[in-house]
């Protein structure tokens, strides 16, 4: 349908090719092997496509958003929006040809360069599928970096990440993933030294945890250091306007869900895996990694680099199978940190800690309704609710709220935690109408 | 124009401002402990919107891209897309639906989901998808895990190793090594198709799966896929395809009748997301009955007209990502598909078909075929540098860009010589391919009468060529 041949071009193109009818062509596919016609709806117009997306979009229901859990309502500026559709971008590949694709080149160096500044890294790549592929990556670079078998994964990170570093590993048996119980919802040091031995290839600290808390990753590195192992940091990017980064406490790899970054939720994807770390371990990145250069006349340029890690060169010794990774979120990250800059990332951050503390206040105000663990959080926090956390889900979803992720479906002894996140998004209004309904709940 | 740019943090000026918020009502210090803070802010730039409007509308000038060039890149599928399924993924009821919301808010996402998984299994014959992989290589890796799960649920664990072909693409021997089997690779023969002999003598009870690519890299259909796919499961094995090249068989061929067990497809090749600069991508794995349950969760079942999402499924290799996957690119790949009918389909087989060989046979006299035969949705062709002055394939590719069109894949697949390796697709047309023949066609005759200027090249571009070498003994990667 989108083929533009007329009857005149498609014989005109046989004859040139020297064959009487297309058919000659499709007879490389054995006869046997064809297939007969599809059972295939009628195709739709785009008119009529449009109006049967609009109807199924429209089952969706539009909800006050006050569920994160590793996916959060940030505000998408309307040029990031214009810019990453742009034909120039939107419809370019991988830039193996350099010299014809320096504006996608340096988008990553920036992209690159900012998500350095964020985590306080020397080195990033162009971006990974999401933060669990991320962290999967990293835990299987320390592995490589060390030559040691075993990480430490704690109860405290998303149990989706885990869930994947679990089917990344499992079957092959290695790296072997050891898991740290958080019983008060947090890393306890003296579970994280027991299992601390010289086969520990890196400890993993995600921080804000899955709970919402914030970790003693400074505590936990200098104790990994210690044993040779290395600290593997998960933080979400938007916390870092005005929490310490990784770098700065000691993470030696830091990894991320970059999706807050101007991505929308999208029910999942696509998102943006960050990946940066310190340069001694650059040579350890998996993926693609945009480099500074010049050209036959000393002028700077960029290209991709370091790619003898890589699987088109390396195939099965490569550090990584990654090929496509999330380019054009990455551009959307790039165009949304420039606008922001520092002081609005700050902003965003400030908004998110001061949205959440006066929720969680308001919320645990309601009676029958408290925190479950304590500790300082950023903009995300364990609502223990009176009743089953389902139920207060259900309850406010009638109100056109979705008061955040019930924790059961992860942990049944969980079973009355909510896990909820405030951004800059929720106005007061909004935050007012959710601890209302949560009053209603508790009745 | 097409000056090179200075880098965002360059055209910073402290003090301005892209976007503003509105005010906390107290700072992060009222509410958290000083320790936890960030002591310096990050080095971002300071821009206002306008600024970073111009720097990135600039930037993206610098750049070749399907929209404004033929981007005839091989196994990389840089075909038009249409602009109706980018408003359709960005409506506000997809766009919005958080992934934690429970089922009965995001009925609309997930009647897609399921919807799409039921064309793609009608599309390839196989009984069961899953969405759950962000590309290809991500297909490739759990294709790879199913297996494992296969195997071991048989108790045959000494299945180790993976045969690949000597064209594959090289995400499928990462991937196998990923996955913890080792690799052997099987040599084709010279007419470019997998070795049927080679294949059975290394085929034994240590093969786990065969991964072939179909067409294969060299743009040609393994006739004897059958067959391979007999000796295959006579040895106990799974048969990969990897779907990379599924524009050549869409409503021609279905893999399930090749003998295919698993296979995954490239969204953001055949079916409609732009490739964005390098992703993202979505690489569905579908399977035949007998490995559904070893599918990665979550998993999307319909009940009494109802969609929910399952996350727990006994047998399952379990999450390979986050959430359910790359969703906004599963709706353009749905909306495309209902944009067709199975004519339109097979149409989209055809003309690829059509165009590779058209541009095949207007360059055979001066690039030759890595095999002098038809062939599928992409030809290989050989630079000869001792009919060309010493010039080399890269050359050519370079003093291409010169001539306005993006350079095809180069050396690539492995095994050929000089590899050009041309995917013109199906939404070209004939004009924009006979204009990239004259080009390639007059970069061959400069050869033999300037072959400094080819050597150069390119000369129009932002930049000349690039120092890789340098680039990668000193790694500047970030400001």
């Amino acid at each position: 349908m989108y083929s533009p041949h007329t009857a005149a071009d498609r014989s005109e193109m046989l004859r040139a090719i020297g064959i009487a009818s297309l058919d000659d062509l499709l007879a490389q596919v054995p006869s046997a092997l064809r297939a007969a016609a599809l059972d295939w709806p009628a195709a739709l117009t785009e008119p009529e496509l449009m109006a049967h997306a609009r109807a199924l979009a429209a089952k969706n229901k539009p909800l006050s958003c006050f569920a994160g859990a590793g996916a959060q309502d940030h505000y998408i500026p309307a040029a990031v929006k214009a810019l990453v559709q742009r034909g120039e971008f939107l419809t370019a590949y991988t830039p193996y040809q350099a010299e014809a694709s320096q504006g996608t080149l340096q988008a990553i160096y920036e992209f690159q360069s900012s998500v350095c500044a964020l985590y306080g890294m020397d080195a990033a790549n162009a971006s990974l599928y999401d933060g669990a592929t991320a962290l999967a990556e990293a835990a299987a670079a320390a592995a490589r970096i060390t030559g040691r078998k075993k990480i430490l994964l704690p109860e405290s990170l998303h149990p989706e990440w885990r869930a994947v570093l679990q089917t990344y590993f499992g079957a092959k048996g290695e790296p072997k993933l050891e898991l740290v119980p958080c019983p008060s919802g947090r890393m306890d040091l003296a579970e994280v030294e027991k299992r601390l031995d010289d086969t520990v290839a890196a400890v993993v600290v995600a921080t804000p945890n899955f709970f919402g808390l914030l970790e003693d990753g400074a505590g936990i590195a200098e104790m990994a250091h210690a044993k040779g192992a290395l600290l593997i940091a998960a933080a979400d990017p938007v916390s870092l306007g005005v929490l310490e980064e990784p770098g700065a406490w000691g993470a030696d790899i830091a990894v991320g869900e970059g999706q807050g970054l101007g991505g929308a939720l999208n029910y999942g994807g696509p998102y943006l895996g960050l990946f940066s770390c310190k340069k001694a371990h650059m040579r350890h990145i998996p993926g693609r990694i945009c480099g500074l250069t010049t050209d036959a006349d000393g002028k700077r340029g960029f290209v991709l680099t370091l790619q003898a890690r890589e699987q088109h060169i390396r195939r099965e010794r490569a550090a990584s199978n990654i090929c496509s990774n999330e380019a054009l979120c990455a551009l959307a990250a790039t165009i949304h940190l420039a606008l922001l800059g520092p002081e609005g990332l700050k902003e965003v951050a400030e908004l998110c800690v001061d949205k959440a503390h006066r929720l969680a206040e308001a919320a645990c105000a309601v009676p029958g309704f408290r925190l479950r663990f304590e500790g300082p959080f950023f903009n995300e926090f364990t609502l223990e609710c009176p009743v089953p956390a389902d139920r207060v889900q259900k309850a406010l979803l009638k109100e056109g709220i979705l008061a955040g992720v019930p924790l059961g479906r992860f942990d049944k002894a969980m079973k009355n935690a909510l896990l909820v996140c405030a951004t800059e998004q929720r106005t007061d209004e909004e935050l007012d109408r959710f601890v209302a309904a949560l009053g209603r709940v508790a009745r | 124009m097409n000056r090179p740019e200075k880098l965002s943090i360059e055209k910073s000026m402290a003090g301005r401002r892209g976007i503003r918020f509105a005010k906390p009502s107290k700072p992060a210090s009222a509410w958290l402990p000083e320790g936890a803070l960030r002591k310096a802010l990050p080095r971002l730039p300071e821009m206002g919107e306008f600024e970073v409007v111009r720097h990135y509308t600039r930037l993206s000038r610098l750049n070749f891209c399907l929209d404004t060039h033929l981007y005839p890149l091989g196994s990389c599928t840089m075909k038009y897309n249409p602009r109706a399924n980018e408003e359709i993924a960005g409506l506000d009821g997809f766009a919005a639906a958080h992934p934690c919301a429970p089922d009965a808010a995001v009925q609309g996402t997930l009647e897609v989901l399921r919807r799409l998984e039921k064309l793609l299994c009608e599309l390839t014959g196989l009984s069961a998808f899953t969405l759950q992989p962000a590309a290809g290589a991500h297909g490739e890796f759990t294709g790879i895990l199913i297996a494992s799960a296969y195997h071991r649920s048989r108790k045959d664990r000494k299945r180790t190793e993976i045969l690949v072909s000597d064209s594959s693409h090289g995400t499928n021997p990462a991937s196998a090594a990923l996955g913890g089997f080792s690799v052997k690779t099987v040599a084709s023969r010279p007419d470019g198709r997998l070795d049927l002999e080679a294949l059975k003598a290394v085929l034994g009870p240590q093969t786990a799966m065969v991964m072939l690519t179909v067409p294969n890299t060299l743009g040609l259909f393994e006739r004897q896929i059958r067959e391979i796919a007999e000796a295959v499961h006579a040895a106990g094995a799974l048969l990969y395809m990897d779907g990379a090249n599924f524009n050549a068989l869409m409503g021609l061929a279905k893999p399930a009748d090749f003998g295919v067990d698993i296979l995954h497809l490239n969204l953001h090749k055949s079916f409609s997301t732009p490739h964005g600069g390098g992703g993202p991508g979505s690489g569905p794995v579908g399977v035949v009955a007998a490995l559904e349950k070893f599918l990665p969760v979550p998993r999307v079942a319909e009940k009494n007209g109802k969609f929910v999402l399952k996350t727990k499924i006994p047998g399952s290799i379990g999450r390979v990502r986050s959430f359910a996957g790359n969703t906004g690119v599963a709706i353009r790949a749905y909306a495309y598909l209902r944009g067709h009918d199975g004519q339109t389909l097979r149409s989209i087989a055809e003309n690829a078909i059509l165009n590779a060989n058209y541009v095949r046979a207007k360059l055979k006299d001066l690039f030759p075929s890595a095999v002098d035969e038809p062939c599928m949705h992409e030809c290989v062709l050989r630079t000869e540098p001792e009919k060309m002055g010493g010039l080399k394939t890269l050359d050519v590719a370079k003093r291409l860009l010169d001539y306005g069109f993006y350079a095809p894949t180069i050396y690539f697949p492995l095994i050929v010589h000089e590899a050009i390796m041309i995917e013109p697709t199906e939404t070209e047309t004939k004009e924009t391919l006979d204009a990239f023949v004259d080009a390639l066609r007059a970069i061959h005759a400069e050869a033999l009468t300037d072959p400094e200027r080819v050597h150069a090249a390119p000369h129009d571009l932002p930049v000349k060529r690039l120092d890789e070498l340098g680039a990668a003994r000193t790694p500047n990667v970030a400001w």
